[in-house]
């Protein structure tokens, strides 16, 4: 067992918010998923107040070991997540986190309010690689804003909330610091890193959007020295994420500081992912017999 | 019946040249038998990446043909090599194990589930895309669905499959380079097919590139006649978790072509 914010966890791997849905492979798998499920708490999609359709296709593009996705966040919206998902993902048999984004800080206080006080929630993730409407900056790429935003949710719940943090600036620890003095109780790191590729064919960006964000095997020694730097600044909680494969790649996330360990593209790959990682991370972390 | 949760690997236990396309065959010992417009995640379990990392994330097929068996099902896919995946799934030999997911996805439905007058079936294939309507045509076959068949390519290096999977049956071939039956569209054909049809009597299954299911629309469309178009979209993971294949629904937004399709209602 491990323990990650007050919260019990049958062992450190989740998966990163955005890369499985757990409704739709419900569908898909049918009653094995829930079985065999293969994180041992579920991050939803991020949750928006209001519904989005996500952005024009194409919406992904493959690179050397890994992928480009510009997805752009579709959902129902918080009233549709209430109301349709969440009595779906509370029978899940595991502990839910929520990811919000809202583009002020009223918004993300409605986001938090809202969910905080459901009780299928277990704790709450702050999707803050978003501009705010009214500064024009993007959230977690200040520590000041990252603390204001916190300073503003922090007395709203009682319920864990995990700092979403972005790889796209100089410095992560001092943004994991900010959100650390602002009463934050975990942080999570890395999201995407911003990328683009160009179509052979077209000479023009894969992406419909133009740039996404890269994830896969290709981000992961970033991933790694963003985790050892932000666990040297903060006394936190790491959910350490960014291109984990297999057991000996959770290790190193473990081992640079993190708590928990999250799955993102390796799902796409194999559903099964979490559960191949946790029995090999398991296996490597077992003393021989 | 669902897919079996997560991946595994199963033997190639086929691989031949048909025309300018390829035809593999996996022995599958755990999945239930696919439905006609299904597909697999395919990744071969070694090698794969082998080509400047890529490919990295496996590729979605349509299943061919299926042979049941005691040792478990064999599954025909039909492929052309055109990128990093296809070029390695396509150099794939007997005894090598590829990584498969599925079967995913919904199935083409029947032309009276389609439209209550429609008894027959018209198969309306271009290129690679032929694949699904192989499976498609032998469902029909077995249930006595009367089903004509229209296939289209672009050249002789760009065809394949006709002797391995449809060489039960009559076929109304075109090329766009005249190497083969009509010189131009298969699209011509089956406007011409429809003009001679009474359009309420038969229902329209579509596979190929883009403007030729969009041409096959229009032309349903236009002449009353229900259609199903089985798409293709860029895909990650075939199961609904990454939100890539979304394709625009009518009305707005979109659907995820992997969990909602890949077979879609045409006009």
């Amino acid at each position: 067992m491990v323990e990650f914010c007050g919260i019990e966890l049958r062992d450190p791997v989740i998966n990163a918010s955005g890369t499985f849905d757990a409704i739709a492979a419900r569908r898909v798998y049918g009653e094995a998923l829930l079985e065999d499920f293969p994180f041992s708490a579920f991050v939803s999609k991020t949750i928006t107040p209001e519904p989005r359709i996500g952005n024009e296709p194409q919406r992904i593009w493959e690179t050397p070991a890994g992928m480009i996705n510009s997805i752009g966040l579709p959902n129902k919206g918080l009233e549709g997540f209430l109301a349709e998902d969440l009595p779906q993902l509370a029978q899940l048999p595991v502990p839910l986190i929520v990811s919000v984004m809202g583009t002020s800080r009223e918004e993300f206080s409605r986001l938090v309010a809202a969910v905080g006080e459901r009780e299928e929630v277990a704790a709450i993730e702050l999707n803050v690689s978003c501009p705010n409407v009214h500064s024009g900056l993007i959230v977690g790429e200040q520590p000041s804003e990252t603390a204001a935003l916190l300073e503003t949710l922090r007395p709203l719940t009682g319920k864990p909330l995990i700092v979403k943090l972005t790889p796209n600036v100089a410095d992560p620890a001092s943004v994991a610091v900010g959100a650390e003095e602002a009463g934050a109780d975990a942080v999570s790191l890395i999201n995407t890193m911003k990328a683009s590729a160009i179509d052979p064919a077209s000479g023009r960006p894969g992406i419909g959007a133009g740039q996404g964000g890269l994830s896969g095997p290709a981000v992961r020694p970033i991933a790694v020295a963003q985790v050892r730097a932000v666990a040297a600044a903060v006394r936190l909680p790491i959910v350490g994420m960014g291109g984990v494969c297999n057991g000996a790649d959770a290790f190193e996330m473990l081992a640079a500081g993190a708590t928990l360990v999250a799955v993102g593209t390796e799902s796409f790959r194999d559903p099964r992912a979490g559960c191949r990682i946790a029995a090999e991370l398991f296996e490597r972390l077992s003393p021989p017999l | 019946m669902t897919a079996p949760f997560g991946r595994r690997a199963c033997e190639v236990v086929d691989s031949r040249a048909s025309g300018g396309y390829r035809v593999f065959s996996l022995l599958d010992g755990e999945g239930p038998e696919p439905l006609p417009g299904q597909f697999y995640m395919l990744a071969t379990e070694h090698r794969w990446q082998e080509r400047r990392e890529r490919p990295f994330l496996p590729r979605a097929l349509s299943v061919a043909d299926i042979e049941p068996g005691e040792n478990g099902t064999r599954l025909d896919f039909l492929i052309e090599g055109i990128g990093p995946g296809t070029d390695r799934l396509c150099a794939l030999e007997p005894g090598e194990r590829v990584w498969v997911n599925g079967p995913l996805g919904n199935s083409f439905s029947t032309p009276s589930e389609l439209s209550s007058g429609a008894a027959g079936a018209i198969l309306v294939g271009g290129g690679i895309g032929i694949a699904p309507l192989a499976l498609l045509r032998r469902r029909f076959g077995d249930r006595g669905v009367p089903t004509r068949l229209l296939l289209g390519f672009r050249d002789r290096a760009h065809s394949g499959g006709l002797d391995d999977l449809f060489r039960c049956c009559e076929v109304g071939l075109a090329s766009d380079d005249g190497h083969v039956g009509h010189h131009g569209y298969v699209t011509d054909l089956l406007a011409a097919m429809l003009e001679g049809d009474d359009a309420s009597s038969a229902a329209v299954y579509a596979c190929g590139p883009p403007p030729m299911l969009d041409a096959v629309a229009a032309l349903c469309t236009g002449r009353g006649v229900a259609c199903e178009l089985a798409m293709e979209a860029p895909m990650a993971c075939g199961y609904g978790a990454c939100f890539g294949c979304a394709v625009p629904k009518p009305g707005g937004g979109y659907i995820r072509l992997c969990v909602d399709g890949p077979v879609v209602r045409g006009g």
